[in-house]
C-alpha cells in the first residue's frame, strides 16, 4: 500500500521529521484560499497521485502569488498525469497538496528500505537528491551510501557520522541528519513500511533540514495489524479492478494487449507471457491465482477479464500444483462463461494434477474451448483466435 | 542421495492439526515422509491423525530425535515459529506459509545469523526427494527418483520442469522452492554448494525471477569456482513490463535490482547454459546428461 505524499508527510511529522507547512485542495479556490493561509512568499503545487516521477511529467510548479496556486491547481486537478510508473492511461489527479516552498541550498536523497540479500534494514543517502535521482543513480549507481541498522531500529553513531560524512553532511546539520535518520527508521519499523523515501531532502539556506517530498510504502502482509491505515484515502494501489481480484485471492495486473491469461503462479504467469511475447502476441493482463483461491473466486476473476472489452481470447494455462489442483480452475472457467453474454474464444492447457479429471469436466459440461497439450501450441492458439 | 532430506529425515510439522497442516501431514504420511509428530502449543500430549502433538519444537525433538520441522502456521503467527525452530537447533525448517510480513523476516534473519539450522522459505513449495521424502505442498505426481537437482523461485514452474524432466528419462535428486519473498532462508548459492557435493546430483537447474538479486548472486558463485556438473538457468519475466510490480514481492528497481536481460546476461558470462523459455529447460537438460 502506497502512501499519498501528504499522508507520509504527516506521518513523518508525527514522529519529529520537519516538512514544510502544507494542506490537501480538491478546488482551485480551495487551493488559493490556503496558500493565502500559509506562510511564506513562494508556494509549491502538488499533484496528489500515488506514481513517482511526477516532476518531471508536470505534476509539481511552483507559485510566487496565492492567485498562480489557484490557475496551477485549476490546471492539474482532474488531469490525468503520465509518468514512467503510471503506464501510458496515466493517472487522475483528485487532490492537490499546497505548501510553502522551501529555499534549497543542496538537495539530498534519504531512504529506508529492507536488504534483501542480508534481510537487514538499511538507510540509503545520497547528495545526489532532487527529481533526476533516480536517472542518475541508474547510470552511477556508486552516488548512493548506505548505513546498516540492526534489527531493533538502532545503528552505530560513529557509522552513521561516516554516512553522513560521505554526503558531505558535518558540524551542526550533521546532527540533525542524525536525528531525522534515527525518525525514519522509527516510522519503518513502526508502521511495518516496505519504503521510505525523502526526496528531496533539503538543507535550507538557515542550515536546518526540511523533508520537501516523501513516499512511505507500507507492507501490505503486515496491515492487519495496522488499523490506522485502513482509513486513510490511499486505500490500496490504485487500479479498481486490480483491488476487486485482490479480494478474490488474485494477483491481477492490468496491459495493453488483447489476451487475457489465466494462471496459478507467478512463475508460470510471467514464463507465459514470455512465450505470449515472443511469439508476437499481447498479454491483456498478468494473473496469478493464490493457492487459496477457490473456484467461484478464479470464476470472479476470469469474469473480469470477459467482461474486459480489449480481451479477445483467453489463454487459460495451469499446471495443477499439490494446493491449486486442475479441477478448480475449469470449474471456474465453466462458472465463468455461463455467467457471462460474451463470447471469446478460450484456449486451455491443463497439466499436472487433476488434469485429465478437469479436462473431461470441461467436456462434460459443454464448455466451449480449444484443448491443446503443449504451451507452445496453446500460445499460438490463443494468439491466433486474439487475431 | 539427495540433498536437505532424505529416508533419513524425521519430519515433524508446527501447525499440525490446523486445517492445511493436517491435509499436508497427511500427504506427506501417505508420500512416505517419516513424519514423527507436530507441534501445536496447548496441544501437548494428544494424538492427531495418529502422531503425537507436542507443546514446543524442542520437546517434540528431545522425544522423536526429529531433524527437520515443516511449518505451516498462519502468517501472523509464523516468524515466532521459525525463531523457535531456530533456537531448539532444528537442522532443517522448512517455512510454507505465505504473506508474512517482511520486517517479521527481518528479525527471523537475525535469529539465524551464526545458528545451526537451515531455513528454507517462506513462501516456499517446499523440499521433495522424489521416492524418500516430501516436506511441503508440492504436487508429486510427476516427479521421479533421479540425478538432477532443482532450486526454483516459483512452485507453479518447477511443477511444470519437474514433468518435463521426468518424460524425457531425467529424474530429479531434490527440488527445492526457496520462496517467493524478498528475505528467505536459503538461496540459489546454498543450493548450489549443496548440489556441487551431492553425489548423487549431475545436472542443477535454476529457477529464476526478475527481481531480487538471487541469480546475480549465484553467476557471482558459479564465475568464482568451476563448477563440475551443468547448470541450465531460466529467468521468467523478461517481458514483464519495468515499472510494475509481478509476481513475486519486487523490489526497487533504481537500486540494482535486475532485470531478466542483466540476470541472463551475468548468469552466462558465468557459465550456466541460459535457456529463453520454460518449454526448453528439460531438452536443455538432456543435451548436457548426453554430453556429460
Amino acid at each position: 500500500m502506497n502512501l499519498y505524499e501528504h499522508e507520509a508527510k504527516e506521518i513523518l511529522a508525527q514522529y519529529g521529521v520537519p516538512v514544510p507547512e502544507g494542506h490537501i485542495a480538491t478546488t482551485s479556490a480551495d487551493a488559493e484560499a490556503q496558500a493565502r493561509a500559509l506562510p511564506g512568499h513562494k508556494f509549491a503545487v502538488k499533484a496528489q497521485i500515488l506514481a513517482g516521477g511526477r516532476g518531471l511529467a508536470g505534476g509539481v510548479e511552483l507559485a510566487a502569488t496565492p492567485s498562480k496556486v489557484g490557475e496551477i491547481a485549476k490546471r492539474l486537478i482532474g488531469a490525468r498525469l503520465v509518468t514512467p510508473q503510471t503506464g501510458a492511461e496515466g493517472e487522475t489527479v483528485e487532490r492537490v497538496y499546497v505548501e510553502t516552498a522551501v529555499d534549497s541550498e543542496r538537495d539530498f536523497f534519504l531512504a529506508v528500505i529492507v536488504d534483501q540479500s542480508s534481510g537487514t534494514v538499511s538507510v540509503l543517502g545520497s547528495k545526489a537528491g532532487g527529481v533526476d535521482f533516480e536517472e542518475r543513480v541508474k547510470r552511477e549507481p556508486g552516488i548512493v551510501e548506505t548505513l546498516n541498522v540492526a534489527h531493533d531500529g538502532s545503528f552505530d553513531d560513529a557509522a552513521c557520522a561516516a554516512f553522513l560524512g560521505k554526503l558531505g553532511i558535518s558540524g551542526a546539520p550533521a546532527a540533525e541528519a542524525g536525528d531525522i535518520i534515527a525518525a525514519l527508521v522509527k516510522v519503518f519499523l513502526r508502521t511495518d513500511a516496505t519504503l521510505i523515501e525523502v526526496n528531496p531532502l533539503t538543507l535550507t539556506r538557515d542550515g536546518t533540514f526540511c523533508a520537501v517530498d516523501a513516499k512511505i510504502s507500507i507492507d501490505n502482509n503486515a496491515l492487519y495489524r495496522h488499523p490506522e491505515f485502513a482509513t486513510l484515502s490511499s486505500g490500496a494501489d490504485g487500479d479498481e479492478i486490480e483491488m476487486q481480484a485482490q479480494k478474490d485471492e488474485i494477483n491481477l495486473v492490468r496491459l495493453d494487449g488483447n489476451i487475457g491469461v489465466v494462471v496459478n503462479g507467478a512463475g508460470l504467469a510471467l514464463a507465459t507471457q514470455d512465450m505470449i511475447t515472443d511469439a508476437g502476441g499481447r498479454a491483456a493482463n498478468f494473473m496469478d491465482i493464490r493457492t487459496t483461491a477457490t473456484s467461484l473466486q478464479v470464476a470472479r476473476g476470469i469474469g473480469m477479464l470477459l467482461s474486459d472489452p480489449n480481451v479477445k481470447s483467453i489463454l487459460v494455462h495451469i499446471h495443477g500444483g499439490g494446493m491449486t489442483p486442475c479441477d478448480t480452475i475449469a470449474e471456474a472457467l465453466a462458472l465463468a462463461l455461463a455467467w457471462s453474454d460474451r463470447k471469446v474464444p478460450v484456449v486451455t492447457r491443463l497439466a499436472g494434477h487433476n488434469a485429465d479429471y478437469a479436462r473431461q469436466m470441461l467436456v462434460d459440461r459443454n464448455v466451449p474451448h480449444e484443448r491443446c497439450d503443449s504451451i507452445s501450441d496453446a500460445v499460438q492458439a490463443a494468439i491466433a483466435r486474439a487475431a | 542421495m539427495s540433498i536437505l532430506a532424505n529416508a533419513d529425515t524425521k519430519l515433524i510439522v508446527q501447525g499440525m492439526t490446523g486445517r492445511s497442516g493436517t491435509f499436508y501431514t497427511d500427504q506427506a504420511i501417505n508420500y512416505g515422509t517419516d513424519v514423527v509428530g507436530g507441534v501445536r502449543p496447548g496441544k501437548g500430549g494428544k494424538n492427531h491423525i495418529g502422531r503425537p502433538v507436542f507443546n514446543t519444537v524442542g520437546e517434540a525433538m528431545r522425544e522423536t530425535a526429529a531433524n527437520a520441522s515443516m511449518i505451516m502456521v498462519p502468517a501472523h503467527n509464523a516468524a515466532q515459529a521459525m525463531i523457535e525452530a531456530i533456537e531448539a537447533e532444528m537442522p532443517l525448517i522448512v517455512c510454507v506459509t505465505e504473506r508474512i510480513p517482511v520486517l517479521d523476516m527481518v528479525r527471523v534473519k537475525d535469529a539465524l545469523r551464526g545458528a545451526k539450522s537451515e531455513l528454507v522459505g517462506p513462501n516456499s513449495q517446499g523440499v521433495l526427494t522424489p521416492g524418500a521424502c516430501k516436506i511441503g505442498v508440492m504436487s508429486t505426481a510427476d516427479a521421479k527418483p533421479g540425478h538432477i537437482g532443482i532450486a526454483s523461485r516459483s512452485a507453479s514452474l518447477t511443477s511444470e520442469v519437474v514433468a518435463n524432466l521426468s518424460s524425457l528419462g531425467l529424474g530429479q535428486s531434490t527440488t527445492v522452492g526457496i520462496g517467493g519473498d524478498p528475505v528467505h532462508g536459503i538461496g540459489f548459492v546454498r543450493c548450489l554448494e549443496l548440489f556441487m557435493a551431492d553425489p548423487d546430483t549431475q545436472g542443477v537447474v535454476l529457477i529464476g525471477e526478475i527481481g531480487g538479486s538471487e541469480e546475480e548472486q549465484a553467476a557471482a558463485f558459479l564465475k568464482a569456482q568451476s563448477y563440475e556438473k551443468p547448470v541450465i538457468a531460466l529467468v521468467v519475466g523478461r517481458h514483464a513490463p519495468a515499472q510494475r510490480r509481478m509476481g513475486h514481492a519486487g523490489t526497487l528497481s533504481v537500486f540494482g535490482s535486475g532485470n531478466a536481460a542483466s540476470k541472463n546476461a551475468a548468469l552466462k558470462a558465468a557459465g550456466a547454459s541460459v535457456v529463453e523459455n520454460v518449454v526448453s529447460v528439460a531438452p536443455a537438460m538432456a543435451e548436457a546428461m548426453a554430453r556429460a
